[in-house]
């Protein structure tokens, strides 16, 4: 009876999930579909407490509280161009949690197995769902697959922790951004991915807490060396990947507990993970594979000659052509978000606007270091989410524009992409935003971006480049627009 | 170093090549600056705002010449200029070296180091310094009030109470920085405007100014202006007769005809024949920028403006620019403060010659007691060269539809590919694994489907909160937690413990910071 009951709320629980998921097709639906999500959650922790396996309340209560006042007092506190390091810390946490509890049901396992057939027939809570499988006539394969699922759950948990805590400390500035990988490289990835192959048979004949173990390091290494090998600009692949394997060791954790709803989120979450990264890889134009291993591939050629020279402009040019202009677009950038300029730029956009000019931003698809990061500061901002459009929305439009606007974007409008075949971006879609009649680039410096490509945009006849601080330079034209 | 600029001497030149405003840029270079006294009077410069601008004004020619390390000038020096140069003095002028030897022969004789303003090569980079160009657009403007003055009617259309009045058709030869200019000008009067140049690539340029691009019944019209640094080369005789009877068929209807064709070291070609000019109606105007060349009309008398027996003006003058002495003088004194900024890369007042330099090795002809004329061909190419289109074949409706089969077909093999070897591996499971391992097999399969169905349809710009949100639910992880916190194990209730704290930040974290980015997106 507690059973079912338990069953039918977690059914419940994942239809709101899904719903929740959903719902995010849209701005207005999503602020719903967050109810959705909450409630779910709300009634899967109510119904597992009060279902069979749960004891000890006292602990469990106080524990969620604790958690969520700082998880609640953190949420409050973040700012918005500090989404990346976050998302990426929350990784970590349930990587790190996965593998607390493979290891609980590794030494649960170990425990009941140590049982007489009294104590089994007398256990409760989740030692008597691990006992009823030892008495279940097919218990060798049972306990076979149960291994295996522990296993793979503490290795995708360990993995993600480490590669979570190594993201958040790029995306944090707190390790230094640039690619490194030890000497060795992605061999020794390999090679602990084997030993960990090793492990797992290991593991499963004898059940040896010492395989666990040190799979559980290997996968911890793994997890440190192969974002370590991952460079700045690549971090909204590698957020959405820990994203989607954070997901996996719920889904495995889930198999080996027995428990569907786990699964079934985790199995959304995993996949959810997975498509961001799809998406994210394609608007690159490189593959998956590509990401993962690391830098820029090979080039086929010399890359095209650059010629001409950059042509700086100060503010009053600025201001006078902006005053001039039908049609601006803005294309931000993460140098926007580094700057914290997306204030300025806002105020920027309503003061164009009030004088009846049609401002609008294209954001490309990997702009920041997050899916969608510059979405969420732009509308933190106050900037109204209709004129903020996406690559394939607003790239026709660029030859009717006045002004392009780039603030702190550099490979994502780089023109080499399309006209040079050498480039190592060829083929990667950009906003051609030197199609517009004037394009202004707001840049700290003369310096080449993340990919060290060089940009043939600053080069060109209708490009002007507005040097300094983003968040500095907007604020000087300000009081310039009337 | 002292920049020096004296009067123009030449008969009718009213330009200037130093304004107040430019010596005040130069003097930011660490230069000083001199003036001839009422050398920047007929461009509507006074020695008084000179001497604001901080120019010391000197008498005569000589003291310029004299106190001067570097000569600005409008005009090439005359004879009576050449022989003020010294030893080590730096001209900086139009010159035109090739149809000027002997004055380029007494320039080296002096041993003065002569930079031809007209030499400046055609590369993005010395755009800036291309007064060619910029003596050009003023050309091109000045050409058409000059038709207009000359002119009896509007060149906009107007229906008046008075009656109706036709808009002017203007045609406008040879689409260069002139040409091009006039358009821009002729069409922002109202009139109508077409244009014609012998480089096809140019019709874009001339379509975006307004006018209308007239094109020819010319099989091979290929003549790529990259290949001569953006200017027109001379046509082949069958092409010029093709032009000529266009140009025939179009002169009755014109009312005003600016030809700015000019081909760089040779005579103007004639296309304006007096044919022509007789079959247009009383009243035209004919307006021939390359008279100084000899004309692209046959009747154009260089300097004079006459009027035919059919009553159609040709104006011949060839000081355009210096008409419009105020504006020319800006803009070439600018040219001029631009060269001397690459002439003094340092900042610091002291002129670095870098013959390596290409746009100062193009543009010096003299240097050193040597002629230094014609420069080497520059090492960056001044335009890219046309890149031949490739067409997108046109494919048949049979070729379309074949191919499309082929594509669903394709489709079809992969998708079923996919389900056999997807079915069979579960299949293969199934076999070996217990019937309690594939209850939540099922489940966990038909997760991922609904997963990735729901997922595609998230709009990009939700991209952020859908990770926050799926790191919320992923902290679905506490309920194994919450199952494993019951057990009699200390160390399972303490890593469940800890599992539940982790989980319980995480799910309170991610919605609230979910419903926070959430509430911040606002429509418009």
């Amino acid at each position: 009876m507690e059973y079912g009951f338990t069953t039918a709320a977690y059914v419940v629980a994942a239809v709101l999930f899904i719903q929740s998921l959903g719902g995010l097709s849209g701005q207005e639906s999503a602020k719903r579909a967050v109810w959705y999500g909450i409630v779910g959650m709300a009634l899967a922790v109510a119904a597992t407490l009060y279902g069979p396996g749960a004891g000890n309340w006292l602990v469990s209560v106080v524990m969620i509280v604790v958690g969520g006042v700082i998880g609640w007092y953190v949420a409050q506190r973040v700012q918005m161009t500090e989404m990346p390091q976050l998302v990426a810390a929350m990784h970590s946490l349930v990587g790190l949690a996965a593998v607390f509890i493979g290891y609980n049901t590794h030494i649960e396992l170990a425990v009941v197995q140590g049982m007489d057939a009294a104590a089994q027939e007398a256990a409760t809570g989740f030692a008597a769902t691990l006992a009823h499988k030892l008495h279940d006539p097919m218990a060798g394969a049972l306990i076979s697959i149960l291994r295996v699922e522990t296993f793979l759950g503490v290795f995708i948990g360990a993995v993600t922790f480490t590669g979570s805590v190594i993201a958040f400390g790029k995306l944090a500035g707190k390790v230094d951004g640039k690619a490194k990988k030890l000497p060795g490289g992605h061999v020794l990835n390999a090679g602990a991915a084997l030993i960990s192959i090793a492990l797992l048979v290991v593991y499963l004949q004898s059940g040896s807490t010492l395989a666990l173990l040190v799979m559980t390091l290997a996968a911890l290494f793994i997890g440190y060396h192969l974002i370590m090998g991952i460079g700045g600009a690549d971090m909204p692949v590698v957020v959405s990947m820990l994203n989607s394997y954070s997901g996996w060791a719920a889904a495995a954790i889930g198999f080996s507990l027995s428990n569907d709803l786990l699964i079934v989120v985790g199995a959304l979450v995993g996949s959810s993970g997975a498509i961001l990264s799809y998406i994210m890889c394609k608007a690159m134009n490189r593959s998956f594979i590509s990401v993962i291993l690391g830098g820029f591939g090979g080039t086929t050629g010399p890359a095209m000659e650059v010629t001409g020279e950059q042509i700086a402009i100060d503010a009053d040019g600025v201001a006078a052509a902006l005053n001039d202009a039908d049609s601006i677009i803005i294309i931000p950038g993460y140098g926007m978000a580094v700057a914290q300029a997306q204030q300025s730029v806002s105020e920027l956009t309503r003061k164009l606007r009030a004088k009846g000019k049609n401002v609008r931003f294209a954001i490309h698809p990997v702009a920041g270091r997050l899916p969608g990061h510059m979405n969420v500061l732009l509308a933190e901002a106050k900037v109204p989410y209709d004129i903020v459009l996406e690559m394939d929305e607003i790239n026709e439009d660029f030859p009717e524009t006045d002004i392009a606007i780039v603030i702190g974007s550099n490979d994502i409008v780089n023109p080499a992409a399309q006209e040079d075949p050498n480039s190592p971006i060829a083929g990667m879609p950009v906003l051609e935003c030197w199609k517009a009649k004037q394009v202004f680039v707001s840049k700290r410096g003369q310096g080449t971006g993340y990919s060290g490509i060089e940009n043939p945009l600053f080069y060109k006849e209708n490009t002007r480049m507005f040097y300094g601080d983003a968040k500095k330079s907007i604020d000087q034209l300000l009081p310039m627009i009337d | 170093m002292k920049i020096g600029a004296p009067r123009e001497i030449y008969a009718g030149e009213n330009r200037v090549a130093l304004t107040p405003d430019s010596a005040v840029q130069l003097q930011k270079l660490g230069h000083t600056c001199v003036v001839e006294t009422g050398a920047g009077l007929k461009a509507g410069f006074s020695d008084e705002t000179y001497a604001k601008a901080g120019v010391e004004v000197l008498p005569s020619a000589e003291a310029v010449f004299a106190a001067a390390d570097v000569v600005v000038k409008v005009r090439g020096p005359e004879p009576s200029e050449v022989a003020l140069l010294r030893q080590g003095q730096t001209l900086i002028s139009f010159f035109w070296p090739a149809q000027n030897p002997d004055l380029l022969e007494a320039a080296k004789a002096r041993g003065a180091t002569v930079v031809a303003m007209d030499m400046v090569p055609r590369i993005s980079r010395a755009q800036k310094m291309d007064a060619l160009s910029s003596m050009a657009n003023i050309a091109g403007y000045r050409a058409v009030i000059e038709a207009g003055n000359n002119f009896g009617r509007f060149f906009t259309g107007q229906v008046t109470a008075a009656g109706k009045v036709p808009p002017a058709k203007v045609l406008i030869v040879g689409a260069g920085v002139a040409g091009l200019a006039a358009i821009g000008t002729s069409t922002s009067l109202g009139a109508i405007t077409l244009a014609f140049d012998v480089r096809p690539e140019v019709a874009e340029q001339i379509e975006s100014m307004g006018a209308e691009f007239v094109y020819l019944d010319f099989a091979d019209q290929v003549q790529d202006g990259a290949a001569t640094g953006g200017y027109a080369a001379p046509s082949s005789p069958e092409f010029r007769d093709a032009q000529l009877k266009k140009f025939r068929e179009l002169a009755p209807d014109m009312d005003i005809v600016i030809t700015t064709a000019l081909i760089p070291g040779r005579p103007a070609p004639k296309l304006w024949t007096e044919d022509m000019v007789a079959m247009m109606k009383p009243g035209s105007v004919i307006v021939d920028l390359a008279a100084e060349r000899g004309g692209n009309c046959d009747l154009t008398v260089p300097d004079q403006k006459i009027v035919t027996e059919n009553g159609v003006t040709i104006v011949g003058y060839t000081d355009f620019p210096s008409r419009m002495a105020a504006q020319a003088s800006t803009l070439y004194a600018t040219n001029i403060r631009h060269m001397l900024t690459d002439l003094t890369p340092k900042k610091d007042g002291v002129i670095f010659h870098n013959m390596e330099d290409d746009v100062i090795r193009g543009a010096t002809v003299t240097h050193e007691g040597a002629i230094t004329f014609p420069p080497p061909p520059p090492k960056v190419a001044a335009i890219a060269a046309q890149k031949p289109k490739e067409k997108p074949k046109e494919l048949t409706p049979e070729e379309k539809r074949a191919k499309e089969t082929a594509a669903f077909k394709a489709q079809t093999r992969n998708q079923v590919a996919m389900l056999l070897i997807g079915g069979g591996l579960i299949l293969l499971a199934g076999l070996y694994a217990p019937a309690s391992f594939m209850s939540h097999f099922i489940v966990f399969v038909l997760s991922v489907y609904v997963g990735v169905q729901v997922i595609w349809n998230v709009s990009h710009s939700l991209h952020t909160p859908l990770m926050a949100v799926t790191n919320a639910i992923s902290s679905i992880i506490i309920l194994g937690a919450l199952m494993q916190i019951g057990s009699g194990n200390w160390l399972v209730v303490i890593l469940a413990a800890l599992s539940v704290f982790m989980a319980g930040i995480n799910i309170f974290g991610g919605f609230m910071v979910t419903r926070r980015m959430l509430a911040m997106f606002q429509k418009s």
